[in-house]
Parts: C-alpha cells; structure tokens; sequence
C-alpha cells in the first residue's frame, strides 16, 4: 500500500464511522480528488460530507473551526502546506486556544492536513516545510507522517483525540509504499543515531544504508511522528546510549526540529549536528533544490564527520 | 406610565431559557413575594420592560467595572459597550436561547449579560476569580456560556461563527455574530460573507457601527458603505439607525425568521454610539462628538416608557453589589 492509499483509506473509514464528520478544501470533489489525489472517490462515497470550497484557507480553517465547536468534526485538506500562513490566526488564536481559554467546556474536533516539502520543483512558495511556526503552539498537535509508521492509524487517532491536530504530508511521500516501523534500521549498539521526521525519514534510511555498508558505521534511524509537543521521553529511549546524534530536517535552519532535538538531548550526548534546508527561498531549479535539501550524501557526511570527532 | 400600550404582545416571545428556571421551595412558601421568581432578565416582564431591564443591568455593571478598575480592583484591559446595549438586548431578546448560536468580540459584555443574565459569572471573570464564568482564564473578552461565545480577534470569529451555523443547522439553529465598524478592515469577514453564502449557513452578521474604532474615526479607516458591503455577496441586508431596542429587537426578528426560514446569512447594520472610551480613560474624540454621542444615549428615552423603571435600577443595582462582593470574596484563580 501507498502513503496516499493509507490516508485515503482511512479517511473513507472515518467518513463510514462517524456520520457527523465533513471534509473539506480545495477541489477535493471526484473525478479530481484533491491536488494529490488523497480525497479521490470520496466525494462519490459521501456526497454531502465532502465539500469543495472556495480559495479562502483562513475562512475554511475558521469554518472548520466552528463546526467541530459545535459538533460536527471536520478535517481540512490544504491543498499545499505553504497556504498555511493564511490560516495561522485561525490555528493559533481560535482552534487551538478555545478548549483550554473556555475553561474545557468545549472541544475542538479539527484535524487539518497539510502537505509539506520540496524536491518536486515547485519552487519558492509551493515547496516550503512550515510546521515549525505551529509547533509549541498550545493546544495543537503537530504530527508529520512518515512510510515507517502507519498513516492511516495518525488519522484515527488525531480524530479519536477530539482535539486540534496538525498534519504533516509530504507530497514526494504519497507515491511512495508503506513500509512500517520493523523496517527502520535500528542495529543494535549503533554508533550514530539519525534523528529526522517527515519528508527527510527516506534519505535517512539510505544513508544509514550506505554507512554501514561503505564506512561500518551502525547508524539508528529514529522517525519521530509526533513535532509538538515533542516526545521528549521517547525520543531519549530511542537515542538510548548512543553518544553521537544528528537532526535533519528540510525546514529551514534554527529555531526548529533540530533545536527541539539538541534541547530534549542537553547533556545526554557527546556529539550533535544538525541538517536544515537553506536560509533563503527554495529555488525552482531541480538540481539546485536537490543540493540544498539535506538529501542521502548530505545526511551520510554529516555522519561521518560527527563519527570521526570521536 | 401607559407601558402595555407600547409593548406588542406575542411579538418578542419571552425565551423558554428562562422558564427553565426553577423557583426556589422557599419562594413558594412565602405568600409575600411574588408568586414567580422574578429573573434577571426580566423573562417575566413585558417587552419594554423587559428590555430596559436588560439594558440598564448591562450600564451598571459596566459602569462598575470602570470603577473597579479606578480602584485598581481590576487589571488587564476591559471594553464597554456603555452606549450600545440596545443593539445587544434587541438582537439576543430576538434569538431563541435554547438553541441559538453567538458569537461577540472584545466588546461583548451586553451581549454576554443579555443572552446569559451571569452577572455574577462575568465579574468574577473579569476579576480573575476561580468563580468566573471561564474560571478566571478567559477574562473580559473571552467568555464562553452555553452557545455564548467570545474572542478577542477582530474578525477571526466571523468564519468561525458561520462553521457554528452550519454545525447546526439541521436543529434549526441559528448563529449571530457581532462585528463593528473597525472589523471592516479584516479580510477574514469578506471570506466569510462568501462562505456563508456559498453554503448557505444560518448566520446574522450584526455591525454595530459607533463610528470610531478604538482612537481612530471611521472616515480615516473605512471605505465606501458598511451597509452595502454584503449584498454583492447575495446576502439580505437590514440597517437601522435609531438605538430604540424595541425597534432593533422587531427588525432582528425579521432578519433572524428569515434566516432560520431560508437557511441563508443577513447583514444586519446598526448605528450606534460608544459614550464610553475605547477601554479605559483612552478617549481622544472632541467635546462636541462626545456631546453627540451622549445625546444618542438609549437609557433616557426608555424611562419615559417604563412607570417602575426606579425600582427596575434598585434591583439591578443591588444584584451588582452583591455579584461584585460575592466576586471579591471569592479565590483568585492561579491554575
């Protein structure tokens, strides 16, 4: 099974269980499905459940909003992570604030899915990873699928948890199988751990393979799921006791997963580098894309020069 | 003070909310008082009546809370609506409660009192009580009561207030959501009037418009006419200029049957005045606007229309002296 065939999947399951749930974005009505085909045939299945809106990502979060408010839980298909920026002040000031600013009288049933990341070309404006500015916002949960895990099951259980949740894609991913969590390298006594999430998880399996098979460096790849709030304490059983960690991620650099990463490991290990996309705007140019995003040979000498400080 | 002639009887239905009130045994007991408990919303009262009650419950405690914040009782920010409580009794008096959705913005204290009659609630709110109707974390302008709801974001209520009418429109619900002058600013409320016409939600947009948003006046900030902006939209458009409450109650009533009729959104403009500052003691407008303004105050010309209206101040006013002891009395809220 694909990436996109698990979500879909699960969202016809969920649209079957739960007779009050809408979904809703931009052009997510059949034979279209979606900008990347994740709502295909269910506009077909739920004809009144499945609602194509206008160009308007603020208004349909805030719509949103107040339907799961009262209700009726929706989850949000953003047709392109970027167009998140339009409905910030609906995340930040309205979904995410009103259970714990109204004294937990209500509840937020909102799932928003955003497809995040480059490598496709699209340049400055359609390949960007965002999540960052929403993680550390509380009363949202920020998660970024991933092959290795069940994307599908994150679908369950953001909507099973009644709250606001932010879902990462990433629209290299969709097409690609789901492998699950068994088939992550994780040897035993590994010399590096690879801390990554998202979009970033397949280039740092690669390079894990490289390293062990070119330079005998055991390298872990740790996926996490869940940015915010970040798992601290799962994240720190995984790195175990390996004492040389590197963070890649494809936002850009600071203030993001690698710092979350360095402030959950203070003092737990020897050696930490971090991996980042550029500090300027993604290029549409393929080939300068693909040298600026932390891909397989970036990751696999990140490694080998942390090895090699001991 | 020939109060029945003007009322129009079965015209504003008094809300099945408050004829969920039980009377206290103790009440019934007593063959001195009344033989129904007299609410503080004056669900019992006829329609002018019932309206002034509401209006100068809404003045007095807003007035007491700008006392409460000389005396350095209050902290944070609080905005009065001391001026425009006929816009808030006329359009919550014309909502059915038990069912009916708002939403209001930083200035929805009369809202808040006219809908929920939690006087004691607010104050302790705005306190920072653990007794306050959001427990202390909400304050002035965030408050949440049943289907009450309020936000401190300028026109970022108005799309969540449309998803509200749309959740419930099966029940025959529907949503109001109070917007001013200075929210014409806001793209979220254009995204709204397209959605809400778009999928056809059961929303009142009400625009209290007092000319001023915050220090700055309208003629510096707001183009072209507020009543004419949600036609092009397919919208139903009603303005009022007048700040009589029995008049903006009877055409809320038209607009909110209309809307609960045809499962369609209405633009509901009223003209309005702030005759206090924008929070407190930050306002710059000239003695002559300010006089203006006070000269469109609501409350005078309904005493000429409620005979008891005397003994309707005495015990509104009572109700908030004992809501403001009963609030200071009370823990603060630390979490």
């Amino acid at each position: 099974m694909r990436v996109v065939e698990s979500i879909n999947r699960a969202l016809h399951d969920l649209m079957e269980a739960d007779l009050q749930l809408v979904v809703m974005g931009e052009d997510v009505l059949d034979p279209y499905g979606g900008a990347f085909k994740v709502t295909k045939g269910l506009s077909t299945a739920y004809q009144d459940r499945v609602w194509t809106t206008p160009i308007s990502e603020g208004g349909i979060v805030g719509m949103a909003t107040g339907m799961a408010l009262k209700g009726r839980p929706v989850i949000v298909e953003l047709m392109f992570g970027d167009f998140i920026a339009l409905a910030a002040d609906q995340i930040i000031n309205h979904a995410a604030k009103f259970r714990w600013m109204y004294n937990d009288q209500v509840e937020v049933p909102i799932i928003i899915r955003a497809p995040m990341g480059g490598r496709r070309g699209y340049g400055p404006t359609h390949s960007q990873s965002l999540e960052k500015h929403f993680c550390g916002v509380p009363g949202l949960t920020v998660s970024a699928t991933h092959e290795y895990a069940d994307p599908g099951a994150l679908l369950h259980r953001a909507l099973a948890s009644r709250s606001p949740h932010l879902i990462i894609e990433n629209k290299v991913m969709y097409s690609r199988p789901v492998f699950g969590a068994a088939a992550l390298p994780r040897p035993p006594d590994a010399d590096i751990v690879i801390l990554t999430y998202g979009g970033c998880v397949e280039h740092a399996v690669a390079a894990a393979k490289k390293l062990v098979e070119e330079e005998e460096i055991a390298t872990t790849v740790v996926a996490v799921e869940q940015l915010s709030p970040f798992p601290c304490e799962d994240v720190l059983s995984q790195v175990g006791r390996c004492s040389r960690v590197v963070a890649v991620e494809e936002g850009s650099p600071g203030w993001g997963f690698a710092s979350e990463c360095a402030r959950a490991l203070i003092g737990r290990v020897r050696h930490f580098s971090a991996l980042a996309g550029p500090d300027h705007p993604i290029p549409s140019s393929r080939e300068w894309e693909d040298d600026l995003l932390p891909g397989v040979d970036a990751i696999q000498a990140a490694c080998i020069d942390l090895f090699k400080k001991g | 003070m020939n109060e029945l002639a003007i009322r129009k009887d079965g015209d504003i239905p008094a809300s099945s909310f408050g004829e969920l009130k039980l009377v206290p045994p103790s009440a019934l007991q007593n063959l001195t008082l009344p033989q129904a408990e007299r609410t503080l919303l004056g669900f019992e009262l006829p329609t002018v009546a019932r309206l002034y009650q509401q209006m100068i419950l809404i003045r007095l405690v807003e007035e007491r809370l700008l006392e409460l914040f000389s005396q350095g009782l209050l902290f944070g920010t609080t905005h009065t609506s001391i001026g425009q409580e006929a816009n808030a009794v006329g359009v919550i008096n014309a909502l059915d409660r038990d069912r009916d959705i708002v939403w209001s913005n930083h200035r929805c204290h009369g809202h808040f009192i006219a809908y929920s009659g939690e006087v004691e609630g607010l104050i302790a709110e705005i306190m920072g009580r653990v007794t306050g109707i959001c427990g202390g974390r909400g304050g002035s302008q965030h408050l949440c009561f049943r289907n009450f709801h309020s936000n401190g974001i300028q026109g970022g209520i108005a799309p969540v207030a449309v998803g509200c009418a749309l959740a419930r429109k099966d029940e025959g619900a529907v949503a109001v959501v109070f917007l001013g002058d200075g929210t014409m600013g806001e793209g979220a409320v254009y995204e709204s009037l397209n959605l809400a016409s778009v999928f056809g939600a059961p929303v009142l947009f009400v625009v209290e418009d007092n000319e001023i948003a915050q220090t700055t006046p309208k003629n510096l900030t707001v183009s072209g006419s507020i009543i004419a902006r949600a036609e092009p939209f397919g919208i139903r458009t009603f303005a009022y200029d007048g700040n009589d409450p029995v008049e903006i109650c009877e055409l809320a009533q038209e607009a909110v049957g209309y809307v609960r009729a045809e499962g369609r959104p209405c633009w509901l403009y009223l003209r309005t005045e702030r005759i206090g500052p924008h929070s407190k003691g930050d306002d710059t407008r000239p003695a002559l606007r300010l006089e203006q303004a006070r000269a469109r105050d609501p409350i005078p010309p309904m005493r000429q229309r409620v005979a008891d209206f005397e003994e309707i101040d005495a015990f509104c006013r009572s109700t908030v002296d004992r809501a403001v002891e009963s609030a200071a009395a009370a823990a603060m809220a630390r979490g």
